[in-house]
């Protein structure tokens, strides 16, 4: 496929990704890159200096709000993407409501209980939409770790075992490439298998 | 028991024709705190441990949710 094809066939697209931290926001950009049609993105938080280890953010962007700030640098890189940002702590209720019109969900929260909160709303709320989630990204190096597991439509990718913490924090590398895995998962699932 | 246990074949020991999430979790030893559970590609939501079965034959997932974004 040429990549005018695959823009055209991205065009009418949209993904929703909750959360525009590590994953989020890589993913965001890879998809803005390659010409998704629109994003619907949400996240509450502000950027902080610790952030810009791994989140698609700047210096001088510190202390705004994420998911606005994002939008910003998606329309820098591509202003033909249309973006929705919300300021929010997601709830199932502001999922379902935020999410119904997409053709994929990016699952891109940080805390486990949150990843389990969106993968239970979206299986039980829409049973025949796509999600794919990040799972086991934290610490460096391991890239043969990194997989992605298929379940229905549920999609798993990370390592499934490194979890962020005092002593196994994330990093750009690893962060970028479970979010880059899962973009690449979200294209398959939009354009069809390549490979 | 024979199941397909997360995309792998596995055998659970017991003598029960059927078994509900939360034995599998105790069979298992399974601790994680958060998780995604399905049979047979459903999902079965955290409420429904105890009620949902499984048998023979089934596919069941018990995917574990760790934190990191």
């Amino acid at each position: 496929m040429k990549f005018s094809e695959i823009k055209s066939s991205l065009k009418n697209k949209t993904v929703g990704i909750a959360g525009c931290g590590g994953l989020g926001s890589n993913c965001a950009v890879s998809l803005a890159r390659v010409g998704i049609g629109k994003l619907v993105i949400a996240d509450f938080d502000v950027i902080e200096e610790s952030n810009l280890n791994r989140q698609y953010f700047f210096f001088d962007q510190i202390g705004k709000y994420k998911a606005p700030t994002l939008k910003e640098n998606l329309l820098r890189i591509n202003p033909a993407v249309s973006v929705e940002d919300y300021v929010i702590k997601l709830t199932p209720k502001d999922i379902v409501e935020l999410y119904k019109d997409c053709d994929v969900i990016v699952e891109a929260f940080d805390k486990a209980e949150m990843k389990e909160m969106i993968v239970e709303t979206v299986l039980s709320e829409f049973p025949q939409k796509q999600i794919v989630c990040g799972v086991g990204l934290a610490g460096w190096g391991g890239n043969n770790l990194l997989r992605t597991e298929q379940y229905r439509n549920l999609f798993i990718v990370g390592d499934r075992s490194n979890e962020t913490s005092e002593d196994n924090p994330p990093l750009a590398p690893r962060v970028g490439a479970v979010s880059n895995m899962m973009a690449n998962v979200v294209l398959e699932i939009l354009l069809g298998k390549d490979k | 028991m024979k199941i397909t246990l997360n995309n792998n074949i596995e055998v659970i020991e017991t003598s029960e024709d059927r078994l509900t999430i939360n034995q599998l979790l105790q069979i298992k030893k399974y601790s994680f705190k958060n998780l995604v559970v399905k049979i047979n590609g459903e999902l079965v939501k955290r409420d429904s441990y105890d009620q949902a079965k499984f048998k023979e034959g089934d596919k069941v997932d018990v995917i574990h949710m760790i934190s990191g974004g």
